[in-house]
């Protein structure tokens, strides 16, 4: 049993040296891409606990779509990273209360696991042997946990709705191609003259 | 000397695996990575000779007989050029984006069964692993086009990686319709499913077995699936992260010597892929087309082999023969045909199997 | 060690080794290359003049728009993918059940095709 052991530690020491690399970096750029490789590692932590759907979909939404985005923000910000820095201190005493609010959370969870184990995972269903987790996690998902699943369908609907209404700007007398029009344009205004040669029109 | 043995022995898992299995892994992986490099070196040399060939050229024949060490000459070639890197770049991404492009493009294939138990690692959620590795392939493209510091490369980032993301939702819903029809995610019981059910099972003549596979009864995800595999790989008619008359080589600009080889070796290698996830999620694998004698006498490797090289020179005769897309025809075509069309058919495939009780439910 | 983990060694094995070779592709022409710069040879490709500005330029908003609503429908992929796995065990219910959330991000769909958010231009 060491090798998981091994790779635990491996997975869990890049995560938090990327994570503070995430913060540390002075290109933007460098912090997304550290921040993909938290992503990565944390997904290597989800495998070494057996749960691979959730780790791969780890890597499929958040670093295969989320980061992209976050790229895309950080490539399009066109602004002086040097002048953020400047205001660093200013916000200082409201970063550093929500980390020892996180802090202070993390110890709870930690305490209750530590001096109540048998509390700590009494709300977790067990998992019935045998059956891989995505089985697992499709049989209760859409039938026990209908509202929750359809709470996550409202909050999808609203994100595409708020995305479109923040970032839609449509560029005025752009030309668009219309193919319905296009084909349905037949012959009408077009004529085909037989042309003797030697002769023009 | 013995706690050195000892720690190595602990390192490498061998009280729990044994050596026996250790080295065996490590054969398997260095004998399928070989395999899957020398096979790109010569589907390298079919993609110029085919469209050389639509073109009435000869292409490469110059080194080996009919050009057969081409590949091998240019590899030769590349790492023989001086490594070029621009001086506004960002050495360290610059030098990354081929490695990472190249890194994923194989890894990859550690799950791809190329024949009955013949996959490096049987894992219960293969194409789920290979639709993650594939929705990572963007970053090989962002971080090369934004550390080159150039205009171009910059361009043809952006374009290629909205068009990965565009196609990427699409191919996301035909692997769901295949799912609907199988119920695992592993890329083994995929095939088996062609095998075990199908439409010549109920026509009363299982030995037509090439009836049975997904291409017939999901054909327009057949072709929603090979359209969106050109697009995500950036191959013509989709090719325009590096559309030469206006980006001169899209996100490749700056690039030179074995930098710009890996950037074309993690192409290919994911275009094979691509044509190799055809054949597992349409054309039945490594089953054989008909389940008579001089068929099924040869082994399902090869079956495995002739089918994805069929699909690939599908892809090579569409670069021969399409002219390239606009860019909002592209993404018009993404996002207006391809995504409504799969959804609805999701949608379909579902109603019909509620309805019937038909699919194979993962062998339950 | 448990059977699941057991599965990842090879893919794990294999990562290694093609980092391995692609590393030594990498380097390769590092280490047996003739290396001449000059200031010509490693500025950015430009049509033959310097170089205004920065390449690295604000983009069109598009861009960013694509990108979420890529997310959106990732997501709901990465929702239909344990359906469909267990889609045999699930009955009527749970097909209704889907359908609703389909039917709901249809909606969203049918909104941003109105309003064009899918025209390029």
């Amino acid at each position: 049993m060491v090798l998981p052991y091994i790779f635990f530690y491996l997975f869990s020491a890049i995560v938090i040296a990327s994570a503070l690399m995430v913060i540390a970096s002075r290109n933007p750029v460098h912090s997304v891409l550290f921040l993909i490789l938290a992503f990565v590692n944390a997904a290597g932590i989800f495998m070494l606990a057996g749960a691979e759907f959730l780790a791969l979909i780890l890597i499929v939404v958040y670093v295969g779509a989320v980061a992209v985005l976050f790229l895309f923000v950080v490539m399009m910000l066109d602004v002086d990273f040097a002048e953020f820095r400047s205001g660093m201190l200013q916000y200082m005493p409201i970063g550093a209360l929500i980390g020892i609010v996180l802090l202070l959370e993390l110890l709870l969870v930690a305490g209750t696991a530590y001096l109540a184990p048998e509390g700590a995972g009494s709300g977790v269903l067990p998992i019935a042997g045998g059956i891989e987790n995505t089985r697992a996690l499709g049989q209760i998902l859409y039938t026990r946990y209908i509202y929750l699943f359809q709470a996550c369908g409202l909050v999808l609907l609203v994100a595409m709705i708020g995305a479109i209404v923040l970032t839609l700007r449509h560029k005025p007398g752009v030309k668009r191609q219309d193919i319905a029009k296009q084909v349905a344009r037949g012959k009408s205004g077009l004529e085909i003259v037989k042309v003797e040669s030697g002769k023009g029109l | 000397m013995d706690w050195i043995v000892y720690a190595l022995d602990y390192l490498l898992g061998v009280p729990i695996l044994g050596w026996g299995t250790m080295v065996g892994f490590i054969w398997k992986a260095l004998l399928l990575l070989v395999s899957l490099l020398l096979f790109t070196a010569y589907i390298l040399l079919a993609d110029r000779k085919i469209w050389a060939a639509v073109q009435i050229r000869r292409g490469p024949n110059v080194v080996g007989a009919f050009g057969l060490l081409q590949s091998f000459a240019d590899l030769l070639k590349f790492a023989l050029k001086e490594p070029v890197i621009p001086a506004g770049a960002d050495k360290a991404v610059f030098l990354l984006a081929p490695l990472v492009t190249v890194l994923l493009a194989l890894s990859a294939w550690a799950v791809v069964p190329v024949s009955e138990g013949w996959a490096l690692a049987d894992i219960n959620v293969g194409i789920l692993y290979i639709f993650a590795i594939s929705s990572l392939s963007v970053y090989g493209v962002i971080m090369g086009g934004w550390s080159s510091n150039s205009k171009y490369p910059f361009l043809g980032a952006l374009r290629s990686a909205a068009q990965m993301v565009s196609y990427e939702v699409s191919i996301g819903f035909v692997i769901v319709t295949v799912l609907l029809c199988v119920g695992s995610l592993n890329l083994t019981d995929i095939v088996i499913a062609q095998q075990e059910m199908g439409l010549a099972h109920m026509l009363g003549v299982p030995w037509l077995s090439f009836l049975n596979w997904f291409w017939l009864p999901l054909f327009p995800m057949f072709i929603v699936f090979f359209i969106s595999a050109l697009a995500e790989t950036n191959r013509p008619p989709f090719d325009l992260p590096e559309a030469e008359s206006e980006l001169v080589a899209g996100f490749m600009v700056e690039y030179g010597s074995t930098p710009y080889m890996m950037f074309m070796l993690g192409e290919y290698v994911s275009i094979i892929l691509m044509c190799g996830l055809t054949t597992i999620l349409f054309l039945g694998g490594w089953d054989a087309p008909i389940d008579l004698p001089p068929f099924t006498w040869i082994p399902g490797v090869v079956w495995f082999v002739i089918k994805l090289c069929a699909a690939f020179f599908m892809f090579a005769l569409v670069k021969a023969v399409v002219p390239r897309y606009r860019y909002d025809q592209l993404m018009r075509l993404g996002w207006k045909v391809f995504l409504p069309l799969s959804l609805f058919m999701v949608v379909a495939v579902a109603f019909v199997l509620q309805l019937t009780g038909w699919g194979w439910h993962g062998g339950m | 060690m448990n059977e699941l983990l057991s599965n990842y060694l090879p893919i794990l094995i294999f990562v290694g080794l093609s980092g391995v070779i692609g590393l030594a592709l990498l380097v390769a022409p590092f280490l047996i290359a003739v290396k001449r710069p000059d200031p010509e040879k490693v500025s950015a490709f430009e049509c033959g003049f310097e170089a205004f500005e920065d390449a690295r330029m604000k983009f069109d908003v598009r861009f960013y728009l694509v990108a979420i609503l890529f997310i959106i429908f990732d997501l709901e992929v990465a929702f239909l993918f344990p359906w469909a796995v267990a889609f045999g065990e699930l009955g009527w219910f749970g097909f209704t059940s889907m359908m609703i959330f389909l039917g709901v991000l249809t909606i969203g769909f049918i909104y941003e095709w109105r309003k064009g958010a899918l025209e390029w231009d």
